[in-house]
């Protein structure tokens, strides 16, 4: 997906930069409401954002324009006013979403992943790997054309072993990008979820293989 | 304590008082000139009488004859029944008379003086004349004395004095109903412009509009001077809280971002583990900042909450649906139960939302992964949020809603212990009340009770 971050704070907006980079995604860094424009001429994004004080100008302004251009790129703002009345207040300007910084990256993927289902899938992306027809957004895997709905951390497992069919994916890595950083959980919490994604694989050509002291990779045959 | 001055009052003791000098003033002038109008008229009276007497004078060979004519004494009879004395001297030899009747201090001449002593238990005024008679070619001063208690005098005197105290009374009475209606009339602008300032909401900082008269101008614009410099302190208040948040949180986020990057790059299971532990140190912090900004803002709201119009299924299907993202990534799901048709009440909105927030942010948190939380809503204003969590803990409810209290089984979860407390004040504060119980089966059940409109 190519995202369009506007953040002026240089640190923080490398960091996003770098997350985001490493989950495959391409971003173009905005540091000012100007450069934002300029972005938006030439280049179309599946996603912005945004971030709210600015040094020329507020976000919220370059959001209210932005939806009487009208652009229908959705935004995601982010937020250092943790204010309820702000919330509300972001909602009515034509905010997508919003996250509170300082956010959580697997929350900002969930809500990414909540707007761009909302807008029907203006980025309508289906993977297939052997006979697996793999929607992200519409949280669906068909299996040689048999229908299954996945849950949001088997979604996500999938579509990290889809991002690398092959590829060895660690379970501290798995572990990483399925579960929130802060979250207390049990040791074996990606083996329970890799076991409820091979039911929903079950039937299928492609399997996931255990790498006995290494990790997971997505194979077939 | 003592009562503040009253300007009112002032205005019309002061009214009161000039009217009744001036009453006084009134009483003593009439009396004062009524009374000296009297006496002239009497005197003329009196004089008139003394020189008809005189008249009758009459000098011959072998003495004076007097013939003291009825009519004198008449006409000083027609004033009343006031006693009436007469003394007529030859040179310093009384002839007739009163030989007592005090006389005049000069010698009288032929326009009569009058004079006023007390004689036989009363005062007496007395006219005298003098003029010369010819006895047998010689001449012979002659001194006539007229004198007439003053009884009916006085009685006139009383009644035109009671009807001075009646004027002076009337004039006052008049004066004092005036001084009242002037010293309303007056204030009245002073009484609208409190009333106007009164009225206002206490959110409600925009500069007094009201025309008023020049004398309180000043006073205006003095007011209006203080509410800009109130607005102004409260702006910058926000705007540092606000700034401030900025300023916290923005590093916070880099510290998060950069560590959530080094640990996708870690493999050693030592730093994994310490680069955790930075995550949850970050969001620890973050989230005190904001749960202590959002308790502040509810305490802050209590006092003066607004009246929203809302629809509380509107309000609570908003907020699942904002915070369904969250849910998901845990898995986790809210199921929505709402009734049919609006629900609406009367509440602050920031109050309420704060309430509902925390309640379905600690069902989210404390909620075991792949449970479902159930939020219903009944169609008379309660809200319940069950989830399948942990519990309550040893300490039981009472022991999770104080400031900064949690439970003794959070175990590792993040939080700042202000979310019940906040849910409880905000219930509170919008007139509702809030209770949690352990629901059977496991996990906690939390009710909002609110009244509706």
């Amino acid at each position: 997906m190519r995202f369009l971050l506007v953040e002026d704070t240089p640190d923080l907006g490398q960091a996003v930069l770098d997350r985001l980079t490493l989950d495959g995604h391409g971003v173009d860094w905005a540091r000012s409401l100007a450069e934002a424009e300029a972005h938006l001429a030439v280049s179309s994004y599946d996603l912005i954002l945004l971030d709210i004080m600015l040094p020329d100008g507020d976000g919220r302004d370059f959001l209210a324009a932005h939806r009487r251009v009208p652009r229908d790129t959705p935004v995601i703002v982010m937020t250092a006013r943790a204010g309820v009345s702000d919330r509300v207040a972001l909602l009515d300007t034509g905010a997508d979403d919003y996250v509170t910084k300082p956010f959580d990256f697997a929350e900002l993927e969930a809500r990414v992943r909540a707007v761009l289902r909302r807008r029907g899938g203006t980025a309508q992306t289906q993977v297939i790997y052997a006979d697996l027809v793999f929607d992200p957004l519409g949280g669906t895997v068909a299996v040689g054309g048999d229908v299954r709905d996945l849950r949001n951390r088997e979604l996500r497992l999938l579509e990290i072993l889809m991002a690398g069919p092959g590829r060895i994916f660690s379970k501290g890595h798995l572990h990483d990008r399925l579960l929130s950083a802060s979250e207390a959980v049990s040791d074996n919490a990606i083996e329970v979820y890799v076991g409820r994604l091979r039911k929903k694989l079950s039937g299928s050509a492609a399997r996931i293989e255990t790498v006995r002291g290494v990790g997971y990779r997505l194979t077939q045959g | 304590m003592r009562r503040p001055a009253s300007i009112r009052r002032r205005l019309l003791l002061q009214g009161i008082g000039v009217a009744a000098l001036l009453a006084l003033v009134l009483y003593l002038a009439v009396r004062g000139v009524a009374g000296a109008a009297i006496q002239t008229v009497q005197d003329s009276v009196l004089g008139t009488a003394t020189v008809v007497i005189a008249e009758e004078l009459r000098g011959g060979a072998d003495g004076i004859s007097v013939d003291i004519p009825y009519a004198a004494f008449s006409m000083l009879g027609a004033v009343g029944e006031d006693r009436v004395f007469y003394r007529i001297l030859v040179g310093d030899q009384t002839v007739t008379g009163y030989p007592d009747l005090p006389l005049p201090d000069v010698v009288p001449g032929l326009t009569p003086a009058f004079y006023t002593v007390p004689y036989q238990d009363a005062q007496v005024r007395v006219g005298a004349v003098g003029r010369s008679v010819l006895v047998d070619g010689n001449r012979v001063d002659v001194t006539v004395l007229l004198g007439q208690t003053r009884t009916a005098q006085a009685v006139i005197s009383a009644q035109m004095a009671n009807r001075a105290a009646g004027l002076g009374l009337g004039i006052f009475a008049l004066a004092a109903v005036l001084a009242l209606i002037s010293a309303r009339s007056v204030l009245a602008p002073v009484h609208d412009l409190a009333l106007a300032v009164g009225r206002r909401g206490p959110q409600d900082l925009r500069p007094v509009r009201r025309a008023v008269p020049r004398e309180l101008v000043p006073l205006v614009a003095a007011l209006n001077g203080l509410i800009a410099r109130l607005r102004s302190a409260l702006d910058r208040t926000e705007s540092f809280i606000t700034e401030a948040a900025h300023h916290v949180r923005t590093p916070l986020a880099t510290v998060r971002m950069q560590t959530e990057v080094a640990l996708r790059q870690a493999t050693d299971d030592a730093t994994r583990a310490s680069l955790r532990n930075v995550i949850r140190a970050v969001d620890n912090a973050a989230r005190s900042t904001g749960q202590m900004l959002d308790h502040a803002s509810v305490i802050y709201r209590s006092d003066q909450p607004t009246q929203d119009a809302l629809d509380l299924a509107v309000v609570l299907r908003d907020l699942v649906g904002q915070m369904a993202p969250t849910a998901d990534m845990r898995d986790m799901a809210f199921v929505l139960d709402l009734p049919v048709g609006p629900v609406p009440l009367s509440a602050d909105r920031l109050l309420l939302e704060s309430a509902l927030r925390n309640l379905l942010d600690n069902a989210l948190k404390y909620g075991t992964a792949d449970t479902d939380i159930e939020v219903a809503l009944t169609s008379d204003g309660c809200v319940t949020v069950c989830d399948r969590g942990r519990g309550l803990g040893g300490g039981g409810a009472a022991a999770l809603t104080g400031r900064f209290a949690r439970g003794d089984n959070v175990g590792d979860v993040v939080g700042s212990g202000l979310g019940l407390s906040i849910v409880r004040d905000a219930a509170r504060a919008c007139g509702g009340t809030f209770t949690i119980s352990p629901r059977p089966g496991g996990g906690t059940c939390a009710t909002l009770h609110l009244p509706l409109r």
